[in-house]
């Protein structure tokens, strides 16, 4: 069965060119791994439904922030976009072309328009290599840039991203966290991106180098004209950075809309309840705020709930409706789709009185 | 005035390392009071966990040089003899940590685990642990406890390990529960649902509890009194409404416009971050440790320690600025974002 997401009904709202263009295109995506038993002849006992049936586009020039909690799949998703699993069933469109089943020089070539920027800087540096030759393997790879060349265009991504260009032969130990993450940009930026996937970029930072890392990902967008998929579990930063939010629920996205709406008006009881989870640092408006108190854990998604997924824990549950009938995105506000039969009134989260 | 529960006069933790002198704590001084909750603002190495570690005696390495007093009900925990320490840790004073998979061990079911740390304070069979362990799984909400107690930590999710954690902290009745990063590793609902739940059960163990925290929103929905901290000091201190609405220090200043606001309404507003970096323990700077930072500073700064003084009897920063400007800065520039 195929969600249709019905994003584009209403107005677009999200990107900043006047006229979006498509840049990816996913359709019907769905990541399986198997579970297997037996060591010498394995059988597939089961598959843990990772991502399930998901459609999403992303224009050029816009930032898609991917929500949900640990499990939903949203890591999975950009890693199927990046090439990096091969999709179980669906279909994945960059810029027109079709690339679910790219290989070879092909998909080395598509590397040079997606990168990505993952959560910890310890691990994804190698702790052996110089900063410079971190930065300019992405050169030596594709050989854009000749030998003698990649010093000197490593030294000015390295100032691009606010690192000091004589640290070239720094190794990455010698740097505090929100640099090492600055590396881990100046790479993914090698190569001029088309889109770049950022996979919990700020998570490991503190508050205040945070917003020097969200500040320069946001003046390379503008300069580089790049588009970002930016996946967190931090709401309040993934609202900030994104023109469109993407809730993510058990392999399926079960609410997409602009930052605002989904804040003032989130339909889907999920996003509602993961909206007012995130505590306020503001005392008088966190008590203003009104509470979805979510009960349990998310079910296993091996054997992921009938109908609705969210049903066995939402406090908007009909029955049996709920349990027999998946609901499909619809559309509500302005570049607001959600998948829910019985969706939140508006405002459901913020107190009127609090006057926010 | 109500005699405080902990009174912590002039801390100090210094580890010697190789490279130097490592200031972790340079002379903190607060108390707690019977039934409060505080909240510990800090980024990593301002010395937020390593103060409370200490109150706890975990840091007593042989290396370490710890001066100050620590009162406990009256008792200075630093001049006690290890085995003395022991019975107050555990019993009177409890801590859970950020990462419960690490805190629980994987070889012994979860109720054992539990039964044991009750077994250590009090004399009870082990059936009576055991049995005191259920109640208390099923007193922090963990459902069908009896199953549950038999279970290993790896079969629980990580909101259960920390109902775990925190049904084995407070399973001796102590009057200080202190949490170091309780969420951290936690998704928001989950987050949600512990910190409701460590309301809940301060209130009905009548504990005071300190939230040892980065997350200024965590503290805004859960502390009665805040304190925020920089390289190894107090740098702000006060009730939730002083530090939120009408906060004294710069430092704080730059936290509060750093982090991005959910109900902040114009969309893709710039963030306005501290500039630099944390200044290393070993080097601290001068003068205020936060002068190189701070956008406020004057000739004085880089000279005079700034002491943590108040001008109302409970809100106090340590900050050169006149009160007069600090009210007028905080007003037009960190409020007016909000």
């Amino acid at each position: 069965m195929r969600v249709e997401v019905n994003e584009r009904d209403g107005q677009f709202q999200g990107g900043r060119t006047p006229e979006p263009q498509l840049l990816v295109r996913l359709r019907g995506v769905r990541k399986l791994f198997p579970i297997t038993r037996g060591i010498l002849f394995q059988r597939i006992v089961g598959n843990v439904h990772a991502v399930d049936g998901v459609d999403l586009d992303i224009y050029k020039g816009e930032t898609v922030g991917l929500v949900g909690e640990t499990g939903c799949g949203k890591s999975t998703l950009a890693r199927v976009l990046m090439r990096l699993y091969d999709a179980s069933a669906g279909s994945i469109e960059f810029e027109g072309r079709d690339i679910t089943r790219l290989g070879g020089g092909g998909l080395r070539a598509l590397r040079r328009d997606m990168q990505m920027i993952f959560q910890d800087p310890y691990a994804s540096l190698n702790p052996r290599k110089t900063v410079g030759s971190i930065i300019g393997t992405p050169f030596r790879l594709h050989h854009i840039v000749p030998t003698s060349r990649i010093k000197g265009e490593v030294q000015q991504l390295m100032e691009l991203v606010g690192l000091n260009p004589e640290h070239y032969n720094r190794y990455p130990h010698e740097f505090s966290g929100g640099q090492r993450q600055r590396i881990g940009v100046a790479r993914a930026l090698a190569l001029r991106p088309k889109l770049i996937l950022c996979d919990e970029p700020v998570s490991a930072l503190d508050v205040s180098i945070q917003a020097q890392v969200l500040n320069l990902l946001e003046d390379l967008q503008e300069e580089f004209n790049l588009t970002y998929l930016f996946i967190a579990h931090d709401l309040s930063v993934v609202k900030h950075v994104s023109d469109r939010v993407a809730v993510m629920y058990l392999g399926k996205i079960v609410e997409m809309a602009v930052g605002q709406t989904l804040y003032q008006n989130p339909k889907h009881p999920y996003s509602g309840a993961l909206l007012s989870a995130v505590p306020i640092p503001d005392p008088d408006l966190a008590a203003a705020k009104k509470r979805i108190i979510l009960e349990g854990d998310v079910p296993s998604p091996i054997d992921p709930p009938s109908g609705c997924r969210f049903h066995p824990r939402c406090p908007n549950a009909q029955f049996p409706r709920c349990s027999d009938e998946e609901p499909q995105l619809r559309p509500h506000h302005p570049g607001q789709v959600a998948a829910c039969h019985f969706p939140l009134e508006d405002r459901a989260i913020i107190d009127e009185s609090a006057g926010v | 005035m109500a005699v405080p529960l902990l009174e912590v006069k002039d801390l100090r933790v210094q580890f010697p390392t190789e490279d130097g002198l490592v200031k972790a704590v340079d002379g903190i001084s607060f108390s707690i009071d019977p039934g409060e909750t505080l909240g510990v603002v800090g980024e990593s190495g301002s010395g937020k966990s390593v103060s409370f570690l200490t109150v706890m005696g975990l840091t007593r390495s042989r290396t370490a040089i710890i001066e100050g007093e620590v009162l406990f009900q009256g008792q200075d925990l630093l001049t006690l003899p290890n085995e003395e320490i022991q019975g107050v840790r555990g019993s009177q004073i409890s801590m859970i940590f950020q990462d419960p998979m690490t805190s629980l061990h994987p070889y012994y079911r979860v109720g054992v685990q539990i039964a044991e740390s009750i077994r250590t304070h009090q004399k009870v069979s082990k059936q009576e642990g055991m049995e005191q362990a259920v109640e208390m799984l099923n007193r922090v909400g963990i459902p069908r406890p009896e199953e549950r107690a038999r279970q290993y930590p790896h079969e629980f999710s990580g909101g259960m390990r920390q109902r775990a954690m925190i049904a084995m902290a407070l399973s001796l009745n102590p009057d200080l529960l202190i949490a170091d990063e309780p969420t951290t590793a936690l998704d928001v609902t989950v987050q949600a649902q512990i910190l409701d739940l460590l309301d809940r059960l301060k209130q009905e163990f009548n504990a005071s509890v300190v939230i040892i925290t980065h997350d200024l929103g965590v503290v805004a929905e859960h502390c009665d009194h805040i304190q925020v901290m920089y390289a190894g000091k107090i740098v702000e201190s006060g009730d939730r409404r002083d530090v939120y609405y009408d906060s004294h220090h710069p430092y704080t200043w730059g936290l509060l416009s750093s982090i991005p606001r959910m109900d902040e309404t114009s969309a893709r507003e710039r963030l306005n971050p501290i500039k630099g970096l944390p200044p290393s323990l070993i080097h601290i700077p001068p003068g205020c440790a936060f002068h190189p930072r701070c956008p406020y500073r004057f000739e004085r700064c880089d000279q005079d320690v700034p002491s943590l003084l108040t001008s109302d009897g409970h809100h106090a920063s340590a900050c050169h600025l006149s009160l007069a400007d600090k009210e007028r800065i905080f007003k037009e520039n960190v409020m007016a974002r909000s």
